[in-house]
């Protein structure tokens, strides 16, 4: 009886929880796209002189302003803005004569694929070094690891893709150069989810595959280099913490092996907290591929969003901003909602 | 000398001021103990005498072509050889050290100030105050910097005013969040009802008392801040929207020497090689300081 | 077992400060049978260092020496680290003062007593259950099969305590140490636990080492006291002779006991000038 009280009083809460949730959620999408409409409109170019052209009789110029909206109240503007986004309407890119939203669908799985290996990378090297570093805490093991995590913030991405290439491709030949795949295999696989690794591989084309694999090493190793210097800090310090805690002292005293001292009592208890940290670099991971992309001509949204600024093609700079902070945000909620459903002492 | 130690570290100082110098004595010792820390300082005391000095220490202009001299690898006449105008990178490279100080020097002393002060007031009136101030902090601080800053520039045009306002709208949030939470701490606190009781007004107490009391814990993250503002400031210049050429700004010059990376490597290299030093002084010199003013974030002892 | 169970001479443990290393125990020296010594002192007075040296885990940066430091005729000096894990739990245990911080809060009671076993012997599954749940039974807890799936955060203070207790004393040790056991529990409480550790002790004839800042209750469970102050022990003596102390410090701390039955109009305070300086 107790217990089914308290299970219905949990929902009650969790319901409550997750709808403040999802309007929080959905007013920092608002706010972001109050940040897209706003630069939209205080762009020195004028958008309707840029539909028209300088030539228009001032009638044209009128014209085409009401039939773009753009004499109607701000307010009203931002919410048919709203609609358009919601609808998946993000307006026509100039340079690529599409809408932007196909352009972007195109664009993304490339984006993807890079940013999750170099995640991958990430956590498969920052985990283990940032325990490390903890564990031998202000010996010189640690200040190597701290120093090289510090790199990670230090080091222009753009930068490192360029040494990356000369070194590993130009120099040594250990991989394959820019681009997403040798010219040759481009467009060979018909594209089902747009990430070319899958794609090759369901369909059992090997060269595309390792190809493609060839390609993709260098700038996910790159990425998932700034993410290991993240992740490998966030793991020392939380690190840190557990193993000042007097349960690892109980555990010490028990006789049990460092090495499980270290990753059962020290490190179990900081696997929530790693999940949003995980989380937060992955998304920064989205939006650092945007150098990594200029840098090795990936065709992914970050490239897209370069040669778009460069073009002055506001339409798709703000479409890109808005998909990136999009995700960003999503991504961003989600691994506030695992850590609150995943942390037994909250349960 | 041991007299003088024993003085400032005295448990029970007699005088305020001892009481001061002592704490910024030992604040001072726990900075040099880590040579990490002592090697931060010295990079960006470098930085700043090559940003004052460099007309006396950069051998050629900056900007002075010499078409005859162009692409010259790294030699005795130019350490770090020389870029597709003949132009000394070595020099400009120095040079550049001026830019980068400017656009770090004006984020800092725009964003953080705007920052502490949001926070500051959305943390001491709370109520609705707090729920807006923090409602549009966590919309900007939910979002991508680099992206939100290109966008920006993208709309503001290219240019390093720009870049820097840029750059300045999109880190103002990390430090309200941290003003708001330490005013939080302390606003309840005794000693603030005590100047509310003397009947100090609220814009009193949030300059004289509450700002003051957020000013560590923001130094210590606008130092951590810096290189990721550097990064970014690079990060606009190589994207052609950050200082335009012939500016010798670091990232800018990454981007010319793209170019020419597979066969004169040096001249997107050198340019690289000086922000990840700066960069990494700023690591160094913000993980020390966090360390020995913010005892409960950093390594324990 | 003719010989003493635990040799210590001149143990040392210091710790950096800003004006350099200082010992917070400085050369302490004793010997204990199986029996129950009791070590007593203020906060600071280096008790629950001389606990954590005898398991040698003074950590980093902090460090400790002895000239002799012997537990059963093994030279604990001259051990690895490797040769000091099997010792600790299997033949000195120690435990902690607040269960709220001392048992891993994500991991269930039974994982960590079972843990506590598993380090030392090898047993079957079956086996190892058997012997949890006989051991949570000895700890006077009720319901073990429902116990051994709970999370610290739980179950009470005193049960708390019961289970670092099962969790201590499972793998059969010889020496207990019992640093502050109940200064993190209920009065209602504390004598609960205490007699368990007292019974638990006695009728596996292990040695005790009792630390606390109490001295009364230190008096009653033990066969011998050593009173520490500043690092070293001022005084040593049978727990039956202590109203025969001697140094003004044992003195200070006995006036300083509130008495049933006594009406003194103000409780005397420790006149720390009476043994100058230290």
């Amino acid at each position: 009886m107790a217990t089914y009280a308290s299970g219905a009083r949990h929902l009650t809460q969790s319901v409550k929880s997750l709808g403040g949730f999802v309007v929080v959620t959905l007013l920092t999408f608002v706010g972001l796209m109050a940040i897209t409409f706003f630069i939209g409109r205080v762009i020195p170019i004028d958008p309707v002189l840029s539909v028209v052209g300088d030539r228009a009789t001032q009638e044209q110029y009128d014209a085409a302003k009401i039939a773009m909206g753009l004499d109607r109240p701000l307010i009203l503007q931002f919410v048919s803005y709203v609609g358009d986004v919601f609808q998946g309407n993000l307006g026509q890119s100039v340079s690529t004569n599409r809408p932007v939203a196909d352009d972007l669908a195109r664009v993304f799985p490339a984006t993807l694929e890079m940013a999750t290996l170099g995640i991958m990378i990430g956590v498969g090297l920052g985990v283990p070094l940032g325990v490390w570093a903890a564990a031998r805490q202000g010996t010189w093991i640690d200040q190597v690891i701290r120093v090289f995590a510090l790199l990670g913030y230090s080091v222009p991405a753009f930068w490192l893709g360029l040494v990356g290439l000369v070194v590993f491709y130009a120099n040594l030949g250990w991989v394959a150069g820019p681009g997403r795949v040798d010219i040759f295999y481009d467009g060979l696989v018909e594209p089902v989810t747009g990430l070319l690794l899958v794609d090759s591989a369901m369909v059992g084309d090997w060269d595309v595959f390792w190809s493609a694999l060839d390609h993709l090493i260098l700038p996910a190793a790159i990425l998932g280099f700034f993410s290991l210097a993240y992740i490998a800090r966030m793991t020392r310090s939380f690190m840190l913490d557990q193993l000042g805690q007097e349960y690892i002292t109980t555990a010490r005293v028990k006789g049990v092996s460092e090495w499980r001292v270290i990753w059962t009592h020290g490190f179990r208890p900081i696997r929530v907290p790693l999940i949003t940290v995980i989380g937060l670099s992955y998304a920064a991971l989205l939006e650092g591929s945007v150098m990594i992309e200029t840098v090795f001509s990936w065709p992914g949204i970050g490239n897209y969003l370069t040669v778009a600024l460069l073009n002055a093609d506001m339409n798709a700079v703000l479409g890109a901003t808005l998909v990136i902070g999009s995700v960003f945000i999503l991504i961003n909620k989600i691994s506030d909602v695992l850590y609150r459903v995943l942390d037994p002492r909250s349960r | 000398m041991s007299t003088t130690k024993d003085w400032l570290l005295d448990d029970s100082p007699a005088s305020r001021l001892q009481a001061n110098l002592g704490s910024s004595y030992r604040m001072l010792r726990t900075l040099m103990r880590n040579p990490l820390t002592v090697i931060g300082a010295l990079i960006l005391l470098v930085l700043i005498l090559a940003a004052a000095f460099a007309p006396w220490i950069a051998p050629y202009s900056p900007l002075g072509q010499d078409l005859g001299a162009r692409l010259l690898p790294p030699s005795a006449q130019h350490w770090m050889g020389t870029d597709e105008l003949g132009r000394d990178i070595f020099s400009r490279v120095i040079y550049g050290a001026r830019i980068t100080l400017m656009i770090v020097a004006l984020v800092a002393v725009i964003s953080a100030p705007l920052g502490l002060l949001i926070g500051a007031i959305s943390g001491y009136f709370g109520g609705w105050t707090d729920k807006a101030l923090m409602g549009v902090t966590d919309v900007f601080l939910s979002m991508p910097k680099l992206i939100l800053a290109l966008a920006f520039v993208a709309a503001l045009g290219p240019g390093i005013e720009n870049a820097i306002i840029a750059i300045a709208i999109t880190s103002w949030p990390a430090y309200a969040r941290i003003a708001r939470a330490e005013t939080l701490t302390f606003r309840n606190s005794e000693f603030i009802s005590a100047v509310r009781l003397l009947g100090g007004s609220h814009f009193r107490i949030i300059t004289r008392h509450v700002l003051p009391l957020c000013t560590s814990s923001m130094i210590v993250r606008v130092t951590l801040d810096m290189a990721g503002i550097i990064l970014t400031a690079a990060g606009l210049g190589f994207l052609g929207l950050g200082a335009q050429p012939p500016l010798p700004e670091w990232g800018a010059m990454i981007s010319r020497g793209r170019t020419f990376i597979l066969d004169q490597w040096w001249v997107a290299t050198m340019p690289g090689f000086a922000i990840i030093l700066v960069s990494l002084g700023f690591c160094f010199l913000g993980d020390g300081l966090r360390d020995a003013l913010d005892p409960k974030q950093g390594g324990k002892e | 077992m003719t010989g003493p169970l635990l040799e210590i001479e001149n143990l040392r443990v210091s710790f950096p400060t800003p004006k350099g290393r200082v010992d917070v125990v400085k050369g302490l020296s004793f010997t204990l049978g199986r029996e129950r010594l009791g070590i007593v002192g203020e906060s600071g007075s280096g008790k629950s260092m001389t606990g954590r040296a005898i398991l040698r885990l003074i950590r980093r940066p902090g460090r400790q020496s002895a000239d002799k430091m012997i537990f059963d005729g093994i030279d604990l000096n001259s051990l690895s680290e490797k040769q000091m894990r099997t010792l600790r739990g299997a033949r000195i245990s120690m435990i902690m003062q607040d269960p709220k911080f001392s048992l891993n809060p994500v991991m269930t009671i039974g994982a960590q007593i079972a843990e506590a076993l598993k380090t030392h012997e090898r047993l079957a599954r079956r086996d190892v259950k058997a012997r949890v749940l006989e051991m949570l039974h000895a700890v006077r807890i009720n319901d073990p099969e429902r116990v051994v799936g709970l999370y610290p955060h739980e179950v009470s203070g005193g049960m708390g305590q019961r289970i670092m207790i099962a969790m201590m004393l499972i793998p059969r040790p010889d020496l207990l140490i019992a640093d502050e056991p109940t200064s993190a529990l209920d009065v209602s409480v504390q004598a609960q636990v205490l007699d368990l550790i007292d019974e638990l002790v006695r009728e596996k004839g292990m040695g005790l080492i009792l630390i606390s800042h109490d001295l009364n209750l230190v008096a009653r469970y033990c066969d011998r006291i050593l009173v520490m102050h500043a690092g070293e022990v001022v005084e040593s003596c049978a727990a039956a002779d202590l109203h025969k102390a001697s140094h003004p410090y044992t003195r200070g701390l006995l006036a300083s006991v509130p008495k049933m039955e006594e009406t003194r109009d103000e409780l005397p305070v420790l006149d720390r000038s009476a043994w100058s300086g230290t």
